[in-house]
Parts: structure tokens; C-alpha cells; sequence
């Protein structure tokens, strides 16, 4: 290792040798062809040979930089690529997740699949429109209940609230409800109804309700967010003609943050709809249609995918493929709201009328 | 309420900013209800199990002896998913914030969206139906080589179905959540700062070091909290990848796993009665006192940050 004091006094420059920007490239393409090389002779897999290769890269990267280099240098390389690393493994299961969902759930998907129930089916493939059916009823429930508290909350906060000691607890309270585990927003629907309507009560508004209560702060703190980029010149205008501060509310600072607030309802959406802990509790499992909120067990998505993949019943395959199908067509879903989030701020956007 | 002292208003315009502001206020008061109402309705519905006897408790002489072992389960699964998921998601963090070309930036940002908006029963699918499979030889072969280290002691699990690999679930779970604040926070360090390190000739990895990290220390601190939450608290993905037997081991690679408050009510919910459903929800209520805990000193933390920030 002489080379490694020497090499500093070597360099011309002031800012002592570099390695050539390609350096990493180089790197790379020698581990890899090395791992391969070793990999192929041992007969190891892909994983074995990948991780082979990126050790080389980094322990050969860095010492690289030490000797041409500096040790700070060295360290900085190492650090770099440490942090590609984590990147990559990150990535790892959301790309086989994706993959393994669409392969196995693609070829499930047909017009009997989105449009049967699994009434009467037993021993064959049927279809999963009852649990799209009671996903969507049961969501749409915990919209209609989540949002206007969430809205008025949120217009509490930014508009009337003006830094008091109750608004800055319910803010908190608010950040700390963003933590509930759903499972216990399952419980205490489940709880709730039990003293009320009977005990085991299981249907769908107990769902609506406990998937309420993991929206609303996420409406709350996305709302709240919108209003405050309302600019005070607008509210201060109106009430200089005289509207009223509830009308002004009303008329002017909600149609301007509209997109937003439409927005962050739709992503709130999408993080609900997923959910299983709490339907499987309160909403139960049903093999037929149901479209009373109010009355009878409730299938959902997410507990069909559930319920099939771990009692399969007979014939295994059938139900968990199925699973693998309903598990395309939720994410589907979670998509098409993600992006639908996205354009609806666009649309509704407000017009600036120059 | 100024509105009622000031004269000049008519009383009609007055009654409508008095309804719509209770209405707003009553909004906002509703949400602490609902809150306070989750720990009383649980600990009405959960309090006859604590005369529950054993059983309605799978054998436990009463309902902490109960409770214990699957409190222990939830914290192991969250420690483990945390371990793993905190250094990936500091790289994926700062490689958004300092080391990524903005383009580059945008899209692993879309990219860690993604992630989040995985529901988490598709998680538990994967982690049952693909990782599970796939990590059986990685066990077997740490069990065989590393087996004088208590934590993969073994005997391996021949499914895959165990707490590590629910940990492995748990912190691909987590990661969005830890990556989201810790990213909000470095993009947040001064620029002067950066500046500063780099002009006297740090290093990028120097200049984090120096100026990025120490800033974002307390971000750090809370978003692992925040994500250990979620860990926590999280059902279905543990629920279906754990072979739980209710044990306390800290075997991480075996067939008998301890199972976690979460996936103890998913799983035996269903086919539960009578004290037995209490005695969940009061496992349940344990589940939220705890993730309370944990949001709260987190949320403490951010809020405490933020004023101290601004100032």
C-alpha cells in the first residue's frame, strides 16, 4: 500500500487526482462481468450473482478512490453507491410485487370475473362483482360521512379557530388519529354497534363508519392545507362588499380551493378503499350481492382477496387465483383513483379569468 | 365571537355566521368525540375480559398473561420491519433530496407513491404467495451456518412463513411513510449551510454529514416513530404471512412464531364468541393505547421541530 501515501504528491493539479468521471461505469461493467464469470463457474442464481457483483462494486470502487484518490474521496464513492444500493433494494419488491400480481391476476380477469358473484359456485371460478359492489357502496358510505366533518373541520381550523388552544389540540389530535391501526377503527365500529343495535352486529355502514374514522384526518389536514392557500385578499374583498364571513366561506374561499380539497378526498379515497382489518370485522363475508348498507354481511374486495386466499376450500387453486385476479382489479382501482386525484385538480382547478 | 359585539351587522347576517361557525367548530369537536369515543367504547366492550377465565383465552390463567406474549410479538415484528426499513429509506431520502438528478428525483418519488398505495392485503398476498417461497433456502441455509446465534437458531421453517419474514413485509410497508418525512426534512436543510460545508471543501457525503443530517436529526427521530406506528398497528400482511403459534421466542427463522395483537384479532375474530370477542377487543384497546403512545411522542416531537424552526 505505498501507493496510497505517494499518490496525493503525484497529482498536478491543486485539487490532487481524480478518478475520470467514467470511473463508476468501469466499475460496474468489471463487476459484473466478474460476478457472471464466478456465478456461471459455481452454477450460483441471479440473486447470488447480484449481490456478488455489487460487493465488487463497492469494495472495488473504494479502493480504487483510496489509491488514486483520498480516503475522504473513498468514502464519498462508498457512500454514494451505498445509497444506489438501498435504492435498488427498495425497488426490488415493488417491482416483483407488480409483476407477480399482473401475471398471476391477468389472466383471471374475463367478462364472467368482473360480472358474476359467487353465489351458488362452488368447485369452479366465479366472479367478484359483489365484492366490487360492496367496496364501492362501502366506501362511498365513509365519503359521504368523512367529508363534511373533515370540510367543516378543516374551515373551523383555518377560518374561525384563529390560533386558539382548542384548534391547535384538535390539529394534534388530528396527526395522532393519522396513526390509528385500522384494525382498531374495525373494533371500535364493531363496539359501537354492538351496544347499539345488538351484539355481532356485522353490516356494511359499520365499515362506512369505521373507514371514516382512518379519513378523516387525512381530509382534515389535506383540506386544511388548501384553505390556507386561499389568499387573505380574496376573503378581505368579499368582505368589503359586505358578504358575510359564512357566505364568503361558502362562496369564495371553498370554490377556490376546490381542486385541492377534491383532490385530497380522492387520495384519502384511495387509502381507504384498500382496507381490510376493519370490514373483515365489522362488514364479515358474504358470497352473494348485497346492496343494503343498512342490513346483512357485506362482501369487499379486499376481504374477498382475504377470505379466498386463506380458506380456499377443496379445490385451492380456484379461489387462490382468484385472489391473485381481485388483487389486479383492487390496485387497478387504487390507480385509476390515484391518477383520477391528479386530473380532477386539474379540472377543477380555478379559472383565473385574465 | 366578534361577530355578535359589533353593532353593525343586521341580526340576520349575524345568525348565519353564528350557525355555520358552530357548525365548523362542532365539525372540529366531533373528531375529538370520535377519538375519546374509540378508547371508551373499546374499554366498555373489552372490560368484562378481564373476568374472563382461561377458557376464553386459549388456556392463560387471566387476560395479561393473555395479552403478553402477543405485545411482545407486535414489538418484535415492528423492531424488526424499523431495523430493516430505516437505513433503506435514509438512502432512498437523500437520494431524492441531495444525490439523484431531479429527473431521476421525480420519478423514484412517483415510484415510493407507489408503494404506499399498495393496499396492504396485496402486501400480505405477495408476502405469502412469493417472498415466503423464494427466502426458504436463505433460512435453511442461516439456520445451518448461523444457528449458534439465538435469533436464526432454527429449525428453519419449511413454508417461509415466519416473523422475519413478516418484519421483511412490515418494513417494505413502512418505508414510504419514513421515506416521506425524512425527504420533507433534508430538502428543508438551509442552503447556506450546504453551501458552507462545500465551500470548504467537504465532500457531497462530508457536506450530509455535516450540514444535512444533524439538521434533520429530530425529523429522523419521528419518522421512525411514526413508522414504527404504522408496523405496529398494521393487519393483514402479518395476519396472512405469519404462521403464528402465540409463542414468546426470539427464533425469528421457525415455524413457531409469536403472533402480534394485530393479526391475533384478524385471524380468530371471525370464529370467536361470547368472552372470547371481548377479550380481543381488549387486546385491541391494548394495540391502541400503544400506538397512541407512539403517534403522540412522534407527533410531539414534529410539532415541537416545526415552532422551533420557525423561530
Amino acid at each position: 500500500m505505498t501507493t496510497l501515501d505517494t499518490a496525493p504528491s503525484t497529482g498536478a493539479s491543486l485539487r490532487g487526482a481524480r478518478l475520470p468521471r467514467y470511473a463508476p461505469a468501469i466499475a460496474g461493467v468489471i463487476s459484473v462481468a466478474a460476478a457472471a464469470i464466478v456465478g456461471m463457474s459455481l452454477s450460483w442464481n441471479l440473486a447470488g450473482m447480484v449481490i456478488l457483483a455489487v460487493l465488487i462494486y463497492l469494495v472495488g470502487l473504494t479502493t480504487w478512490s483510496r489509491a488514486v484518490e483520498n480516503s475522504r474521496a473513498a468514502t464519498d464513492r462508498l457512500v454514494t453507491s451505498l445509497i444506489w444500493v438501498a435504492l435498488g433494494i427498495a425497488f426490488i419488491p415493488l417491482v416483483s410485487l407488480l409483476y407477480e400480481v399482473i401475471s398471476k391476476g391477468a389472466g383471471q380477469i374475463d367478462g364472467k370475473f368482473l360480472t358474476w358473484t359467487m353465489r351458488n359456485v362452488v368447485g369452479q371460478p366465479g366472479g367478484i362483482y359483489h365484492a366490487i359492489i360492496g367496496t364501492l357502496i362501502i366506501t362511498a358510505g365513509a365519503t359521504v360521512i368523512s367529508v363534511p366533518i373533515g370540510l367543516l373541520t378543516a374551515v373551523y381550523l383555518v377560518e374561525y379557530s384563529a390560533g386558539s388552544r382548542v384548534a391547535s389540540w384538535i390539529r394534534f389530535l388530528v396527526d395522532v388519529m393519522t396513526g390509528i391501526p385500522s384494525i382498531v377503527a374495525g373494533l371500535f365500529a364493531y363496539a359501537l354497534f354492538s351496544l347499539i343495535v345488538g351484539p355481532g352486529t356485522q353490516f356494511g355502514i359499520g365499515g362506512s363508519v369505521a373507514l371514516a374514522l382512518l379519513m378523516i384526518p387525512i381530509v382534515v389536514r389535506s383540506s386544511e392545507e388548501m384553505l390556507k392557500l386561499v389568499p387573505s385578499d380574496l376573503r378581505e374583498a368579499a368582505y368589503a362588499l359586505g358578504v358575510p364571513k359564512w357566505k364568503t366561506v361558502l362562496k369564495v374561499v371553498i370554490p377556490t380551493a376546490l381542486a385541492g380539497i377534491i383532490t385530497g378526498v380522492t387520495l384519502a379515497v384511495a387509502r381507504v378503499i384498500g382496507e381490510t382489518a376493519p370490514l373483515l370485522i365489522i362488514c364479515g363475508s358474504t358470497d352473494s350481492l348485497n346492496y343494503n348498507l343498512f342490513h346483512g354481511q357485506m362482501a369487499s374486495l379486499p376481504v374477498f382477496i382475504y377470505t379466498s386466499y386463506t380458506q380456499p376450500g377443496l379445490n385451492p387453486s380456484i379461489l387462490q387465483n382468484m385472489a391473485w385476479g381481485a388483487a389486479l382489479v383492487l390496485i387497478v382501482i387504487v390507480m385509476v383513483l390515484n391518477i383520477a386525484a391528479r386530473v380532477a385538480g386539474r379540472i377543477f382547478a380555478p379559472k383565473t379569468g385574465h | 365571537m366578534t361577530t355578535v359585539t359589533t353593532e353593525t351587522g343586521s341580526p340576520k347576517r349575524r345568525l348565519g355566521d353564528l350557525v355555520f361557525a358552530n357548525l365548523t367548530r362542532g365539525a372540529g369537536l366531533t373528531i375529538l368525540v370520535a377519538l375519546a369515543g374509540v378508547a371508551i367504547f373499546l374499554t366498555v366492550e373489552g372490560a368484562p375480559a378481564l373476568g374472563a377465565k382461561s377458557a376464553d383465552l386459549k388456556g392463560h390463567a387471566n387476560f395479561l398473561s393473555y395479552v403478553a406474549p402477543l405485545v411482545f410479538g407486535t414489538l418484535l415484528a415492528a423492531v424488526i420491519a424499523l431495523i430493516i426499513a430505516l437505513p433503506l429509506a435514509l438512502g432512498v431520502a437523500l437520494a431524492v433530496s441531495h444525490f439523484a438528478p431531479r429527473r431521476v428525483a421525480l420519478v423514484i418519488g412517483y415510484m415510493v407513491d407507489l408503494l404506499a398505495a399498495v393496499p396492504s392485503v396485496v402486501y400480505g398476498l405477495w408476502g405469502i404467495g412469493v417472498l415466503g417461497p423464494r427466502l426458504i433456502p436463505v433460512y435453511a441455509w442461516l439456520a445451518q451456518h448461523v444457528g449458534w446465534f439465538p435469533l436464526f437458531a432454527g429449525p428453519a421453517s419449511n413454508t417461509g412463513r415466519t416473523i422475519l419474514t413478516a418484519g421483511i413485509v412490515l418494513a417494505i410497508m413502512v418505508l414510504p411513510i419514513i421515506t416521506a418525512i425524512t425527504r420533507e426534512i433534508f430538502t428543508q436543510t438551509p442552503r447556506l449551510n450546504e453551501e458552507a460545508a462545500l465551500a470548504l471543501g467537504a465532500t457531497r457525503w462530508e457536506m450530509v454529514r455535516l450540514a444535512v443530517l444533524p439538521y434533520g436529526r429530530s425529523g429522523i427521530v419521528s419518522a421512525s416513530m411514526l413508522g414504527l406506528g404504522r408496523a405496529l398497528g398494521e393487519t393483514m400482511a402479518v395476519a396472512l404471512v405469519l404462521s403464528a403459534s402465540g409463542v414468546v421466542s426470539l427464533n425469528l427463522i421457525s415455524s413457531t412464531n409469536p403472533s402480534t395483537i394485530a393479526a391475533n384479532i384478524a385471524l380468530t375474530f371471525a370464529d370467536s364468541t361470547g368472552l372470547q370477542r371481548n377479550a380481543l377487543i381488549a387486546s385491541g384497546l391494548v394495540l391502541f393505547v400503544i400506538t397512541f403512545a407512539v403517534n403522540f411522542g412522534a407527533r410531539a416531537i414534529v410539532s415541537r421541530y416545526e415552532s422551533g424552526s420557525k423561530a
